[in-house]
């Protein structure tokens, strides 16, 4: 029972990570259909800005709560001057796309190396995230439950921005009709830099989510990108919610796996399953409707 | 036309690099006699000799070889600022392994064979050293490797100045013996390494009365742990063996502490971390846990206070020394003695003389094994201290003889078959 709790919690925490690191790749892949490779070196930019942060103010606490909205921005930026720059030139390209991003990650992750060294650096967790919480004599460790609320809330507040805001209107608009919205007045220019910017903005956010797990190094995004790419296209081109349901029974199937077998194997077995899952439906679990013709 | 004229000129350059490397290959392998040329065509008529280093300068494990690179040069540096060798000043050849296997192989042929040196120092993954070592042994040539290794395996053609299993892995069960460790959990990265210390360790826990109650490996560059520290906390063993590499001890690490475990409860013990990783990992996440090495920054001896205190004039005050980087240091001056003792450059006049030469390095006194070309060397079990350094906690008190098949072992009798 404690183990079938527990391996229930480390799924969804999983999951959860999964989640945020593809979040914003469901918007830019998944609504712009953007395949940007260096969304990686953004979720990278945002653990290194979490590291910054914490140089500046000291404090694990404060600097935390500080690094979210400030790797946000980060992230955001990057991405703004990654389409302003390369990518609005190449819409409907998406083999160029796929190679610009990849060298750019590859740039980026030079740079991190050539600005904060080639040996990993450390986030310190704040005290207040430190050790487990015991329910029912299971152990669930904060940072973890901490990781799991952040993405529930971005996920919460993503949807909402999508269904009632004039934004959400506009970028759904032109996910689903390109040339429609812009003959209603749209601007799909600034609707795609705004896409963009929150897309990347959220690789921030995961960033500073993963100090709290994981090394904090020049090849963190290269440790996730193919995760996030896999739970994007599993859940379906376009959809959060499709990111949302692949991203938990990604988590969930592979720490099952991996308590009844090992972690090589049950990474096998999930990208087996993922395979066969696309064989009977290549468009993921949801697809967009649209009666536009491209 | 412009695009068949760029394809036929790379059809063309690629067609005349391959021949160039088949005829190499050809060389190499069907004329003997080249045997002794490599070594042969070494000019020792000036007043300088030439040494190879070959680390990797570029790639993944840029970030670990690169120390071990400065290390080398300190020791060449300071052994031209004192004479030189048998009078002779070194001129310095640098690779760049690219952390490729291949390229390793490549580039050994190309000191050897291209420039003449007199020895080659470096090499970090085993999969480099396996891919150097029937380059070396056709050429006739010298190796130094620095890193300590899996075991099983001798080579005249390679000194090994890292330590073998029975001067880490087994000092290390030792230690967790006598603390009282009835049981262990394994926990290592997913390829040759780990393994090999795994079966190792679990032939010591057998003949020793120790119960194994897990082994788990998790793929290179995996990062999420909570499953495996799941199953270590469920399984609740005296300690944890741990021979994971990389990033991966970051993610465990952190893991490991958010689920309540702690040193005192449960130390991990661990044979792939030094004063390098320690500031990754996040010297909160893993003080008072032991690790198992020969060579510490804070071994207290003027040999190391020097060497330390050189190495940060030359590289920096926040830079730290660490085993596999006094290795490499050590293993310039082992070849010094051994040039000096058998007053040749020649590798079969240096292979004779090799047995007993010995160096007082920065982690000891450390001698050269004639018989398996490894260096006697004593095992200090250390513990990360809050400011990020390895203090020692249990020495073997003297130097141990490198015994890399495990022959003097009875309990480890068919491991190496």
């Amino acid at each position: 029972m404690e183990i079938l709790l527990s391996q229930l919690f480390n799924g969804l925490s999983g999951g959860s990570i999964l989640l945020l690191a593809a979040l914003g790749l469901a918007l830019t892949f998944g609504q712009m259909g953007v395949i940007n490779m260096a969304h990686g070196e953004f979720i990278m930019a945002g653990a290194y800005t979490a590291f910054v942060v914490q140089n500046l103010l000291g404090d694990a606490g404060s600097s935390l709560l500080v690094s979210l909205p400030a790797a946000f921005v980060v992230g955001g930026l990057l991405g703004l001057a990654l389409e302003a720059l390369l990518l609005r030139r190449m819409y409907h390209r998406p083999l160029d796309t796929l190679l610009v991003t990849f060298g750019v990650s590859l740039v980026l992750q030079q740079l991190a190396r050539d600005v904060f060294g080639t040996a990993g650096v450390d986030v310190a967790a704040p005290g207040w995230l430190s050790g487990p919480v015991q329910v029912f004599g299971v152990a669930f460790p904060k940072t973890r439950l901490f990781i799991l609320a952040l993405a529930i809330v971005a996920v919460v507040v993503l949807s909402a921005l999508l269904a009632f805001t004039p934004l959400g209107r506009r970028i759904r608009a032109t996910v689903q009709n390109r040339s429609l919205a812009e003959s209603s007045g749209i601007s799909t220019r600034r609707t795609d830099r705004i896409t963009f910017f929150v897309g990347s903005g959220l690789a921030g956010v995961a960033g500073v989510a993963l100090t709290l797990m994981g090394s904090i190094s020049s090849n963190l995004g290269t440790n996730y990108i193919v995760d996030a790419f896999l739970v994007v296209v599993v859940g379906g081109v376009g959809q959060i919610k499709g990111a949302v349901i692949a991203a938990f029974v990604l988590g969930v199937a592979q720490s099952w796996i991996e308590y009844s077998t090992t972690a090589s194997i049950a990474k096998v077995v999930v990208l087996v399953l993922i395979v066969a899952f696309l064989q009977a439906r290549p468009q993921g679990i949801f697809v967009v409707r649209t009666r536009s013709l491209v | 036309m412009n695009i068949s004229l760029a394809r036929r000129l790379v059809a063309v350059a690629t067609v005349s690099a391959m021949g160039l490397l088949v005829g190499c290959g050809a060389r190499v392998s069907d004329d003997p006699a080249a045997g002794g040329a490599g070594a042969a065509c070494v000019d020792t008529s000036g007043s300088s000799v030439k040494i190879g280093f070959l680390n990797s300068r570029s790639g993944t494990m840029a970030i670990s070889e690169n120390t071990v690179y400065n290390s080398l040069k300190l020791a060449a540096d300071q052994i031209n600022a004192s004479g030189g060798v048998a009078g002779k000043q070194l001129a310095i050849v640098a690779e760049d392994g690219a952390s490729e296997p291949t390229k390793f192989a490549e580039k050994a042929e190309k000191l050897i064979r291209g420039d003449c040196v007199a020895a080659v120092f470096g090499g970090w993954t085993s999969s480099s050293r396996k891919a150097m070592l029937p380059v070396f042994e056709s050429n006739n040539a010298l190796l130094f490797y620095p890193v300590q290794y899996e075991g099983l395996e001798s080579s005249k053609n390679i000194f090994y100045t890292g330590a073998t299993t029975n001067q880490q892995i087994v000092p290390a069960l030792d230690y967790l013996k006598e603390k009282g460790a009835k049981s262990l959990f394994l926990v290592g990265s997913d390829y040759v390494f780990p393994q090999t210390a795994n079966k190792i360790i679990k032939a010591y826990a057998k003949a020793n009365g120790i119960e194994v109650k897990g082994e788990e490996y998790a793929p290179l560059g995996h990062t999420d742990f909570s499953t495996i520290v799941s199953k270590v906390k469920a399984a609740d063993a005296d300690a944890v063996f741990n021979t994971l590499n990389g990033d991966s001890n970051v993610a465990f690490f952190k893991e490991y502490k958010n689920a309540g475990l702690t040193a005192e409860a449960m130390p991990v013990l661990s044979v792939s971390i030094a004063e390098e990783e320690v500031g990754g990992i996040g010297v909160g996440n893993i003080v008072g846990q032991p690790v198992a090495w020969n060579y510490y920054q804070t071994i207290d001896s003027a040999q190391n206070k020097k060497f330390v205190a050189d190495f940060k004039a030359a590289y920096g005050p926040a830079k730290v020394t660490s085993d596999p980087m006094e290795a490499a240091y050590t293993s310039l001056y082992l070849w010094k003695g051994m040039v000096e003792k058998a007053k040749s450059f020649a590798v079969a006049d240096i292979q004779k003389a090799a047995g007993g030469v010995s160096f007082d390095a920065p982690e000891g006194k450390v001698t050269v094994n004639g018989e398996n070309h490894h260096i006697a060397k004593t095992a200090l079990i250390g513990k990360i201290g809050q400011d990020g350094l390895i203090y020692t906690d249990w020495t073997s008190g003297k130097p141990i003889e490198p015994d890399p098949y495990l022959k003097s072992y009875p309990w480890a009798t068919g491991l190496s078959g």
